[in-house]
């Protein structure tokens, strides 16, 4: 039995790396999912037919309500990607710590009836502490998380902060890893199981804590982070059940989380610890207030003519344009743009949505050929040569003040160079600046024309123009 | 049982493999990229199994068995949302 064991893991993990090695092309990407569920397969059923495993139909259940709950949730719209992957997080921490506790308790509970299967060591312990810390922390920091990216009534979308902030943070998580020391050094002490409760209700708090700083526009970093520490969380577990299985599994997940973190606070120009404990979106104040210029409004028809007379067209799609679910219409603006032998391309932003490659998948769902999806540095080259950029629901992203205005705190991000089109077409829903807080100066360029309104509306009209009287293609 | 040693580096080992291979994922891919890796972690499942499944007090059973629960929701909807959004890439 224990060869199969081992054997079933070597396979695991074999498999789940080859569906991560799968990924690097969307042609295999799909072989990636059949390796990873293969590689569950094995491991659920070589645990399973252990002969300790006896009360079958409980596990039978629990595996009957994840399928109730997971299959309706991988059915969301594209749009709410982001708050089930957040979501998903929570669960992952739950368990993570759940499993935590419950081994915990049961070697106390053998420990006082004197019939100990497993060694307490104080490495063993550390691991457990460590387990339940991540676990919990990242179970409620993902639900606030997901709160906030379902834009829920009862959790603040703007970023909650009041002085001492940091030192009640460090200091609720110092706490609870002091305890967790503690426990280490003393596992079967009289106090050890209420110290092992408070380390659990002190990363609970923590999680909550630790995101209700943070505005939307750092998701893409904070989900990233959240994946980092439940990868741990899981190779927390695999110490402390002695899986190697699980530690490989987790050190994945943790390495891709820390990946992603890297990529989106470098497309930010910001720093880990800026990015959690510096509260970004807060209000800011309006940069050089000088001269005032105006927007320059466009009307739908000389969009459409603008449109008509480019040779190429650069669009570049932000948050605004998933809020909008106006992903369908550009893909009708693409088809009748590329129809008249107009060369039509996407700039992407790697921090553009709400999480990493949130633009990528709404403008897959909509149909548009991903070799048209082009990565923020492949373009900004070209966009000197560009007749139109189209922007559509982004910001913050586009704005040029990110080149120099140092007080401001997009300063150092690299942007999309949309200011270097030609021309350059915007799509925003009301004059209200960006989620940073700061007027974007992109607006009131010269070469700049405005169409207000809600994206999937504005491109709706456009599309029209297209296909009825306004334009003889 | 193996020794702390032995799981730190296997720790410290697929780290480094799991660096290496995610770095080339295609960056068209990092959304189904999450959710495939969470779904991948969640095999903790194999931890919740044992916790439940095994002659445990019923209290230490809930708990097991509400982790299996949550393992097994990232499990399926991890899996098949990735696929749902894989789906969608097509070349032309």
């Amino acid at each position: 039995m224990h060869l199969i064991g081992e054997l079933s893991a070597v396979v695991a993990t074999a498999l789940f790396i080859f569906a991560l090695y799968w990924m690097n092309d969307p042609k295999t990407a799909r072989h990636g999912v059949v390796a990873g569920v293969s590689g569950m397969l094995v491991a659920v059923l070589a645990t399973w037919i252990q002969p300790e495993i006896i009360h079958h139909t409980w596990v039978v259940g629990a595996i009957a309500a994840g399928f109730l709950v997971g299959v309706p949730l991988s059915r969301v719209p594209l749009t709410a990607v982001p708050q089930r992957t957040a979501l998903s997080h929570a669960f992952g921490g739950l368990a993570a710590g759940l499993v935590g506790a419950a081994e915990y308790f049961l070697w106390l509970g053998q420990r006082s009836g004197g019939a100990v299967t497993v060694e307490m060591t104080h490495f063993r312990m550390s691991a457990l502490a460590a387990e339940v810390i991540l676990g919990f922390l990242t179970f409620t920091g993902s639900l606030m998380a997901a709160g906030k990216l379902q834009e829920v009534r009862w959790i603040p979308q703007r970023p909650v902060t009041y002085p001492g902030q940091n030192v009640v943070n460090i200091g609720v998580l110092a706490i609870a890893v002091a305890l967790g020391v503690a426990v280490a050094l003393h596992p079967g002490a009289p106090w050890a199981g209420q110290a092992f409760l408070a380390i659990a209700a002190l990363a609970l708090i923590f999680g909550v804590l630790l995101i209700i700083p943070i505005g939307g526009a750092d998701m893409p970093t904070v989900i990233s982070i959240l994946n980092a520490y439940a990868g741990l969380s899981a190779v927390a577990m695999g110490f402390v059940l002695d899986s190697k299985l699980l530690v490989t599994a987790g050190a994945l997940d943790g390495s891709s989380g820390l990946i992603l973190s890297i990529i989106m606070c470098r497309a930010m120009n910001r720093s880990f610890t800026n990015v959690l404990f510096g509260a970004f979106g807060k209000a800011q104040p309006a940069i050089a207030a000088g001269e005032q210029k105006e927007w320059k409004q466009e009307t739908v028809e000389g969009a459409a003519q603008l449109l008509e007379q480019a040779r190429n067209v650069v669009i570049i799609p932000g948050y605004g344009m998933a809020v909008a679910q106006a992903q369908h219409k550009v893909r009708e603006l693409y088809d009748a743009l590329t129809k008249r032998g107009i060369d039509v391309k996407f700039a992407i932003h790697p921090v553009a949505g709400r999480m990493p490659g949130h633009m990528n998948v709404l403008l897959a769902e909509a149909n548009i050929p991903y070799s048209a999806l082009v990565e923020m540095d492949e373009i900004n080259p070209e966009m000197p040569q560009t007749d139109v950029a189209l922007v559509v629901g982004a910001n913050d992203v586009v704005n040029p003040a990110a080149r120099y205005a140092k007080n401001t705190p997009i300063y150092g991000m690299p942007i999309i160079d949309a200011d270097k089109a030609k021309t350059v077409l915007a799509v925003k829903r009301s004059k209200n600046p960006g989620f940073a807080g700061i007027d974007n100066e992109l607006y009131v360029q010269d070469n700049t024309w405005m169409l207000f309104g809600d994206a999937k509306a504005v491109l709706g009209d456009l599309v029209k123009q297209f296909a009825g009287a306004g334009i003889h293609g | 049982m193996s020794d702390f040693g032995s799981m730190l580096f296997v720790f410290v080992l697929a780290t480094f493999i799991g660096l290496g291979v995610i770095r080339r994922v295609s960056r068209l891919l990092y959304t189904p990229l999450m959710s495939l890796t969470n779904a991948i972690s969640a095999i903790a499942v194999v931890g919740s199994i044992v916790v439940t499944g095994a002659d445990h007090p019923l209290t230490i059973r809930i708990l097991g068995a509400v982790a299996l629960f949550a393992s097994m929701t990232n499990i399926v909807s991890g899996f098949m949302i990735t696929d749902r959004m894989l789906k969608m890439f097509k070349k032309q």
